[in-house]
């Protein structure tokens, strides 16, 4: 790309939002109405129900604003200055009344919700005003503007696309989107176990979160911080690793030998594995807690007193085998399947050929059915290790994160943590400390983030999406 | 029958010697992949078999056993009518049931909407948003799980199967990309057919892509309906009333909402499990076929 192609497109839009209000400068009076009362053009040219659409949500847009939403937006800077006051004994109630001070929680959240829910006005305002220069052109050129049921059509036909997307956008926005804006943004304030609302107020800090994850001293002057994160840092990247490949690699395996011409028994061994895909994955991992527990029986029909999940010894190296080997228990099925589906789809012509060709069994499986395979499964194996990182579960249900080794780590972490479930205990046990939760969260998004936007753009999928037409 | 027809082919232009050679190869091969299936085959199935004994284990009622087969061993249905009577289990499951009939119902259809729009319409902002739902998905769900119950709170929601419903289904535009992959390899020339009959979007969309898509439906239906059974960190946080509890949650609770439960609902939880375990075994084993394809038709585009 040369230097005047990037100028182009990044003049684009400014040039776009210059016609847009040249437009309006130019528009009739209808469409300067509609700047202020939104709706009116459209009612001025008989568009009734369209207008009164417009001026009815204007309507609860501003209500919204001045009856709720402003009070809160004012205080989003500071996050409240007024701190609860003590309780004050009541005679007459006959219990201690609690006087509202500023609840920092609650005017960030409906901060957010608000800048969500202005930013929404003003798309809608500009499309307001975009239906109003269009009938101005349309009345200009002599035509009709268009009516509430050739608009109603439009939504299943020109415009389907806006009707199938916004309920499932709508979700998204309210389950997804306006709750990791709120806990991005509390990565930057010092919302901890000493600044709990509703009885104190949290502010503001900056990067100093970042600092002290990285340095190990910061706000709350905690030392050894730093240290604890890469350690767990360190072992989510080596469990991921040993997670994501062994059951690659063996699964792949396994659907190889099951599929090998000339092994019988194939639909008997296949459901033997599948069965352990279809009980539910908290039930096994509980079910495996139970028998690996000091009096489980493993150790009971062993005869020994292993402490498979809490044995702090070697870096807790038995627990996280064990987690490693219980991982594969429940992952290599799931390969099996993949694999067995993808075998199925090689191309017989290939094989058939290679044959004739003189090729015997073992060339064409390391030149046709191995390369075939890791090409087609490749993105699997990324997509694998970032779900990986983010396995809650299997750790969660397994050790919960222990054995606890205080000489190595603090804030709470444990020896089989992954950032995953650091972070949920910091969200749930005491001391709870939302900011450096949501810091980790943070981290454990650029990396999946990173990883997974690299394969995706080398994928096929994202570049030839009309080849399999 | 295959192997002999193959090497019979290779006869022709090899020596028969060689030939002789591979076939033994070939046989003690076969043998040893024999045992090392078995040898897995009963590794995978062992675990089960010990919740299904656990769960018929009537006496001795603990988690703790200091032998497989002890002295008092007693089987019976036992847990499972403790499971029944003394427990809510059976409210539970009603509520799962619920829950996950609604909250797939719904996620299908969202999976389906956001998959046909980015798959077969073209509009402005298609290429962005496709990258911005991508990234969305990369985010731990766990970091904003406190955000969403404060939203719920905030709609007067909590503690209801609604907000589950509501939690559940709100993420389907996520898992929208298997389901494009399938779409886009539905050849187009159909739609054009019918668009030019004069068919609405609509009509095209419901009428020649979704019955064409029945693999890729199971497959979407069968994961959404299975998630709340297994789910139980959400239903933790939003849900702390144990009427309201969900078959996961109310199973994990069991033993682990203090130490010493441990022991005393082992064998009922087992129970429990079994009762899960085993519909969820049944849908699964039905729609296999259907599961692979999805799973597989994501791997090849994913």
């Amino acid at each position: 790309m040369n230097g005047q192609q990037i100028a182009a497109t990044e003049k684009k839009p400014f040039a776009k939002t210059r016609q847009f209000f040249s437009d309006l400068a130019k528009g009739s009076i209808l469409t300067k109405i509609s700047c202020v009362f939104m709706g009116a053009g459209q009612i001025g040219r008989k568009q009734f129900v369209k207008g009164a659409v417009y001026f009815i949500l204007e309507c609860l847009f501003f209500y919204y604003l001045i009856s709720f939403g402003l009070g809160y937006l004012a205080k989003f800077g500071t996050l409240g200055t007024v701190a609860a006051p003590e309780g004050v004994w009541s005679d007459e109630l006959g219990h201690f009344i609690y006087p509202k001070g500023d609840n920092s929680f609650l005017i960030l959240l409906y901060s957010v919700v608000t800048l969500i829910i202005i930013a929404a006005f003003i798309i809608l305002w500009v499309m307001n005003v975009r239906g109003n220069i269009l009938n101005d052109k349309l009345v200009a050129e002599g035509k009709k503007v268009s009516t509430i049921k050739e608009d109603l059509y439009s939504f299943i036909n020109e415009k389907f696309h806006i009707t199938l997307l916004i309920p499932p956008l709508l979700g998204l926005l309210v389950f997804t989107i306006m709750p990791l804006i709120f806990m991005i943004l509390i990565a930057f304030t010092n919302y901890d176990y000493s600044n709990l609302p509703p009885d104190k107020l949290f502010t503001w800090v900056g990067f100093e979160n970042f600092k002290e994850l990285f340095t190990g001293f910061g706000v709350s002057g905690g030392s050894g911080f730093g240290v604890t994160f890469l350690r767990v840092l360190g072992w989510t990247l080596v469990w991921a690793f040993f997670a994501t490949f062994s059951n690659y690699f063996l699964g792949m395996i396994v659907a190889l030998m099951i599929n090998k011409k000339g092994i019988r028994f194939k639909k008997f061994f296949r459901t033997m594995f599948v069965i352990a895909i279809a009980v539910p994955q908290f039930v096994t991992l509980l079910l495996m807690q139970k028998i690996l527990d000091v009096d489980g029986i493993l150790n009971v029909i062993l005869g020994t007193n292993i402490r498979w999940l809490a044995d702090t010894r070697w870096n807790s190296l038995i627990p996280r085998i064990v987690i490693i080997v219980v991982n594969m228990w429940i992952g290599i099925p799931y390969t099996l399947l993949m694999c067995s589906g993808v075998l199925m789809n090689i191309p017989a012509d290939l094989s058939e050929a290679a044959r004739i060709d003189g090729a015997n069994s073992v060339q064409i499986f390391f030149k046709i059915t191995l390369p075939y395979m890791l090409h087609v499964t490749g993105p699997h194996l990324i997509t694998q290790f970032v779900g990986n990182i983010n396995n809650f579960n299997i750790i969660w249900l397994l050790t919960g994160g222990g054995p606890i080794d205080i000489l190595k780590y603090s804030d709470q972490a444990q020896s089989t943590d992954l950032l995953v479930t650091w972070l949920y205990r910091l969200t749930t046990d005491n001391p709870v400390r939302y900011n450096i939760a949501s810091v980790i969260g943070i981290i454990i998004f650029v990396i999946s983030a990173g990883l997974s936007l690299i394969t995706y753009n080398r994928s096929s999928a994202a570049k030839n999406e009309e080849d399999y037409q | 029958m295959t192997n002999v027809n193959n090497n019979s082919q290779v006869a022709v232009k090899k020596h028969k010697k060689s030939n002789l050679g591979i076939k033994a190869l070939d046989t003690a091969a076969n043998t040893l992949i024999y045992v090392i299936l078995s040898v897995m085959s009963v590794l995978w199935v062992l675990p089960i078999c010990y919740l299904l004994y656990t769960a018929f284990r009537v006496t001795p009622n603990t988690g703790i056993i200091n032998k497989l087969f002890p002295e008092d061993l007693q089987l019976g249905l036992g847990n499972f009518i403790r499971l029944f009577k003394d427990t809510m289990f059976l409210r539970w499951f009603g509520n799962t049931l619920f829950v996950a009939t609604v909250s797939c119902l719904i996620t299908t259809l969202f999976v389906l909407m956001v998959s046909y729009a980015m798959s077969r319409l073209r509009f402005k902002l298609r290429k962005p948003m496709m990258n911005v739902l991508l990234i969305l998905g990369m985010f731990p769900g766990f970091m904003s799980m406190i955000a969403v119950y404060f939203i719920l709170k905030a709609l007067g929601l909590t503690n209801s199967l609604f907000a589950l419903i509501l939690v559940y289904s709100s993420g389907a535009a996520l898992s929208y990309y298997i389901c494009k992959g399938f779409f886009d390899t539905i050849p187009r020339s159909l739609d054009e057919a019918a668009l030019l009959d004069g068919a609405s979007k609509l009509r095209v969309f419901w009428s020649i892509t979704v019955p064409m898509s029945k693999p890729i439906i199971i497959y979407t239906v069968l994961t959404s309906f299975i998630s709340p059974w297994c789910d139980f960190i959400f239903v933790n946080t939003i849900i702390n009333d144990r009427e309201t509890y969900t078959v996961a949650l109310g199973l994990y609770k069991m033993i682990n909402a203090e130490k010493s439960s441990f022991n005393e609902n082992f064998t009922v939880f087992c129970a429990g499990a079994c009762v899960v375990g085993s519909i969820i075994t049944a849908l699964f084993i039905s729609m296999q076929r259907y599961y692979v394809e999805g799973i597989s038709s994501g791997a090849v585009k994913g």
